[in-house]
């Protein structure tokens, strides 16, 4: 179930695509359909919000810590679900999760983002929602979190790692 | 129905956000064996604009266009939310961040995002250059360097139980604690505010 391949890692990073049957034009709507929902979550739990970001960082609130903490306990039970019931996935393949190797970026990378994290209020996902809730001036934030992840990718060999 | 209306205009309760998110994990899983990572979408966006000879940008991004399709969808969802499920009442925020932000010199406490950070009216100036420029470097350079981000690391990668993601989430926590208790109040001063 977990694959160890090196060749996945580097090559498709944290979110791969391991389906091996392949999906064009039409089959990707099931994928904006769960990002709209996903989106509406983000705006209507108002995680969005640079202020929500604030309280958690300034341990004010609890609401920040509740959302990432259930669905980490619901993500839980259902990788666990998935592997003990050998639950496959739609197109009938077997269902499979890579293998996250520890590197050092985890700790000098996590803690950048973490600086950005506070800056901003937004981690990538919240920062397209807080676009479409009309924040436009944030397309300016997004394409400079290209443009970061670009020099990381420029000087990724040269880093400590 | 409009019971039904009202509780939908209303925030919602992280007992109901944080399942629904955790529910991503396994429906993206099932629907076509893909693993939850958003911050994966930037270096998708790098591969098909700007790839310029560099191999950690050289691979099949045809294969993840998915995951652009999924990020287009929460631009889309944010602005659904927005425009016919949105809170008719002031943000509530809890009073000592209301208290501390107040002193660091933000006004307004309206909306999902302060206008006195979040508009237009900063985009070429210090305050402009720290939280669009910098703030969204540091998100793009610290992902992609972590390997990933809230989602790819502290929901997905903990939900399959690796402890490298909960590292990862622990320094982006550490990261957050720091730049909010330490940094944050010169930065601001900095920047005129």
């Amino acid at each position: 179930m977990n694959v160890k391949n090196k060749n996945i890692q580097e090559a498709v990073c944290d979110a791969p695509n391991l389906q091996e049957t392949g999906e064009k034009g039409f089959a990707l709507i099931k994928y904006l359909i769960l990002g709209i929902l996903f989106g509406i979550v983000f705006v209507k739990a108002e995680i969005i919000s640079w202020f929500r970001i604030q309280e958690m960082f300034r341990l004010d609130s609890f609401h920040m810590y509740g959302v990432i903490g259930s669905a980490i306990v619901v993500g839980i039970i259902s990788i666990q679900l998935i592997k003990r019931l050998k639950v496959k996935s739609i197109a009938g393949e077997e269902i499979k999760i890579p293998t996250k190797e520890f590197r050092k970026g985890q700790i000098y990378g996590g803690f950048i983002f973490g600086l950005g994290w506070a800056i901003t209020g937004a981690c990538p996902g919240p920062l397209f929602a807080q676009i479409g809730s009309g924040f436009t001036v944030i397309i300016i934030t997004l394409l400079s979190a290209i443009a970061g992840t670009w020099v990381y990718g420029k000087f990724s060999d040269k880093l400590p790692n | 129905m409009n019971q039904f209306i009202d509780w939908i205009s209303q925030p919602w309760p992280w007992y109901i956000a944080g399942p629904m998110i955790g529910l991503t994990v396994p429906a993206l899983l099932i629907l076509g064996n893909k693993s939850f990572g958003i911050s994966s979408s930037l270096r998708h966006a790098c591969a098909i604009c700007i790839p310029a000879g560099i191999p950690f940008f050289n691979y099949n991004w045809r294969k993840e266009m998915w995951n652009l399709v999924f990020v287009l969808g929460v631009l889309v969802g944010g602005f659904i939310a927005t425009t016919f499920m949105s809170n008719p009442d002031e943000i509530v925020i809890a009073a000592q961040t209301q208290t501390d932000l107040a002193a660091l010199g933000i006004t307004d406490f309206s909306g999902l995002m302060p206008t006195d950070i979040f508009s237009w009216e900063n985009i070429f100036t210090a305050k402009g250059l720290v939280f669009f420029v910098l703030g969204g470097f540091l998100v793009g350079f610290g992902t992609r360097y972590a390997g990933g981000c809230t989602s790819g690391h502290a929901i997905m990668g903990i939900s399959s139980l690796q402890w490298p993601s909960m590292v990862a989430t622990l320094f982006f926590m550490v990261g957050g604690f720091l730049m909010t208790q330490v940094f944050l109040a010169p930065l601001m001063k900095l920047v005129g505010f």
